[in-house]
């Protein structure tokens, strides 16, 4: 479907409301970790779009890794979609006894490979419509110009009125605007040494925007697996974001 | 059923050949240009294949020449092939011209045989072929009487049967010019005398041993069509005829306990095109709506378009794979509901972007790390329960995996110490901290030379917190003289 075509589809199909019950409050995915929640009010909101940038090259199994987690942090039953391109293949595929050992059940997840950009987002839009499906996880590859406002925004809607969580995945380097609720940057950290070996998964992440919320800030996070949560490192971050990153991050705030 | 002059008319069908004038196919053969195939006028004029050039150029000065091409040739036929699927699904291709249809059953459409017969023959003719037509109740039999342009079987020449033209000489010898007299000689004396073959093809012939005809393709259990007296010329009508049938078929279906796996639908175009379009379901389906979703998103996904040119006169579904499916029933609980959903969106990714697109993760039982867990299509996805996990311990096991594994340098203490620093994409990592090796052998038992490096995995880390799962593979002076080190998966 050309992007007008798509466009034009968008605008003729009515906007339903978001499916949630009146007086309840929308659902959240939450953190698990105390001081984060609360600054996030409780959470991401779930039935939405949320953005997921690596800081740099060698960060996308970071990134690939707090997406992850994030849908494992989701209340929301049904598989996991995530859904690549074939260009991205050099990168690795996903291995299901290491998504075991993070704590999640790799039955649970449904790999889509797609031939290019436009393909992906079809596919993903697809995805994120189906109620049934409990997380959407979107990477294209590269530039991907394809994922423009336009598109996000239609993937943003299709989130709001079926409630599934859309992680959009994306390799480093600068980004044009989405209608993404929230962007992430996350980079790797060095872990909490276990006896000299290395330790729990940890991430540097920062908010880079929030929609009606708190941004711009950095922060050291451990996942432990047997609780499935997130905690805060107890060396309290070694210097691992460097000066570099903090300019890189300043040029994507300003994008 | 024969066509006499197939190569020539192939030629007159593409305007690859002037319309009017006698027309010839040569072949060079041991150095001559010798004729294979003519056409209708040239016939007439006393040329005919088997003549070389230079004689046939001697008697008809402005003969058309072109060369032969037997693949064209066949690749018509198979499509005339296709075509006649309308009649019948037994159809079986005799190259070099010849098709034969076991037409059993199938002829009440047409009031019996000769109306189908009669049919045939208008459609060929439409598109400018010379076809000779035969009924008979074998396949042989009928062949050769289209070929010989024939009625009844014992009026053919015994050189309808292919055998050895020593054998043809030595029949001829003994004055047994046609089937008929043949037949009345005594078998066993004829075996004995011009071979076994003979009195096989003979019997075949003749109808004494039935043979059946091998079909392109085997028939369908469930099969649902409709015929046309005026061409249907828009996809739209198309579709909804097709979703018509798929009511039809459904219904069969739902008598039987069935549902569909896959769906073939053949729209026959009224000038003898066949346009085909299949889908396949992860689970068994027989909703037409579903259904006709389905083919549109394939049909969506097609290179070319669905043209209907002057318009399809036959349009037919058959669902060629079934699997037993029971009446559906509701569920307060929604979970089947749920899985109907997310079968229904595998089924329609499949459809648009390949059924091996759309896959799963599975676990199965081996030590070697890209063979313990890989990916499969859904529907084939069956693998063993996924290992459980020790708690307290930090992942062992990286959440992306390199296949094959990436080569890298590495600075190591000999002979098997951990890795200090290693170069990979041309980025220099020193590493922080390290766990290892975890030794993975070689599964020599199930290669046939029962060799196999070992491989010593290490986890590490890196000065800029990032993971990665590295192995030596061989053992350092035992196995291999300088073990080569690979990245085989990051960690979260």
């Amino acid at each position: 479907m050309s992007r007008a075509l798509a466009l034009q589809a968008l605008l003729a199909s009515p906007v339903a409301p978001p499916l949630m019950t009146p007086g309840l409050p929308a659902p959240r995915v939450e953190f698990g970790l105390a001081g984060l929640d609360e600054r996030l009010g409780g959470g991401l909101a779930t039935a939405a779009v949320h953005e997921i940038i690596a800081a740099a090259d060698g960060d996308d199994a970071a990134a690939a890794g707090f997406a992850l987690l994030l849908a494992l942090r989701c209340a929301r039953p049904g598989p996991l979609v995530w859904l690549r391109e074939d260009r991205g293949r050099g990168d690795g595929r996903p291995y299901g006894l290491g998504l075991a050992e993070l704590g999640f059940d790799p039955a649970r997840l449904l790999l889509v490979n797609a031939p290019d950009t436009l393909a992906v987002l079809r596919a993903g839009a697809d995805a994120v419509a189906c109620g049934a499906v409990g997380v959407v996880i979107i990477e294209p590859h590269g530039k991907a110009a394809a994922l423009d406002l336009t598109a996000t925004r239609r993937l943003a809607l299709a989130s709001a009125r079926s409630g599934v969580l859309t992680l959009l995945l994306r390799g480093a380097g600068p980004v044009a605007p989405s209608a993404a609720q929230s962007r992430w940057q996350v980079a790797a950290a060095a872990s909490v040494a276990m006896a000299g070996a290395p330790g729990r998964p940890a991430f540097a992440i920062r908010l880079l925007r929030h929609r009606g919320g708190v941004t711009g800030f950095d922060l050291q996070l451990e996942w432990d697996r047997d609780r499935r949560a997130f905690g805060s490192p107890l060396s309290g971050g070694a210097p691992a974001v460097a000066a570099e990153r903090t300019a890189a991050a300043r040029q994507l705030r300003a994008a | 059923m024969h066509l006499p002059l197939l190569p020539s008319e192939r030629l007159r069908r593409g305007n690859f050949a002037p319309p009017d004038g006698p027309l010839a196919l040569v072949e060079k053969q041991r150095g001559r240009m010798v004729l294979v195939a003519v056409d209708a006028l040239a016939l007439a004029d006393g040329v005919a294949p088997g003549l070389t050039l230079a004689d046939a150029r001697a008697r008809l000065p402005d003969l058309a020449v072109m060369p032969h091409d037997p693949a064209a040739d066949a690749q018509l036929l198979e499509w005339l092939a296709e075509g006649c699927d309308r009649y019948t699904p037994m159809v079986m291709a005799v190259p070099p011209a010849g098709l034969v249809l076991d037409i059993t059953g199938c002829s009440h459409i047409y009031r019996g045989e000769a109306g189908l017969a009669d049919d045939l023959h208008r459609r060929l003719v439409r598109l400018g072929l010379t076809a000779q037509l035969a009924l008979a109740d074998t396949p042989d039999a009928a062949l050769a009487l289209a070929v010989h342009d024939m009625a009844e079987v014992g009026d053919l020449p015994v050189t309808a049967l292919a055998v050895d033209e020593s054998v043809h000489l030595a029949l001829r010898r003994a004055g047994l010019l046609t089937i008929a007299r043949l037949s009345r000689q005594h078998r066993p004396a004829l075996a004995a005398r011009f071979g076994e073959a003979l009195v096989m093809l003979l019997a075949r012939l003749t109808g004494e041993i039935d043979v059946h005809i091998v079909p392109r393709r085997p028939p369908a259990a469930i099969e649902a069509e409709r015929r046309f007296a005026t061409p249907l010329a828009q996809s739209e009508a198309a579709l909804a005829v097709i979703e018509a049938l798929a009511v039809r078929a459904g219904l069969d279906m739902a008598a039987l306990d069935l549902g569909g796996r896959r769906f073939d639908v053949a729209l026959f175009r009224s000038d003898g095109h066949v346009a085909r379009l299949s889908v396949e379901t992860a689970a068994p389906v027989r909703d037409p709506k579903l259904l006709i979703r389905l083919l549109r998103e394939r049909i969506g996904a097609l290179a070319d378009p669905l043209d209907p040119g002057f318009g399809y006169d036959l349009i037919r579904l058959s669902v060629p794979v079934t699997a037993p499916m029971l009446a559906q029933q509701l569920q307060l609980s929604g979970g089947s509901l749920a899985d109907s959903e997310i079968g229904a969106l595998v089924d329609r990714l499949g459809a648009r972007l390949g059924r091996g697109r759309v896959r799963r993760l599975v676990a199965a039982d081996s030590h070697i790390p890209e063979q313990a867990a890989f990916d499969l299509p859904v529907a084939d996805a069956a693998g063993i329960a996924w290992p459980a996990v020790q708690p307290g311990e930090p992942p062992l096991r990286p959440i992306k995996l390199f296949d094959p594994p990436q080569p890298i340098q590495v600075i190591a203490e000999v002979p098997d110490g951990p890795p200090r620093r290693f170069r990979w994409r041309r980025r220099l990592h020193e590493v922080r901290a390290h766990e290892g090796p975890e030794r993975i052998a070689a599964e020599w038992w199930r290669r046939a030379d029962g060799a196999g490096l070992t491989r010593d995995y290490y986890r590490v880390e890196d000065g800029e917190g990032r993971r990665f799962w590295l192995f030596r593979h061989g053992l350092y002076g035992s196995e291999k003289l300088q073990p080569g080190w690979y990245l085989h998966g990051l960690f979260a």
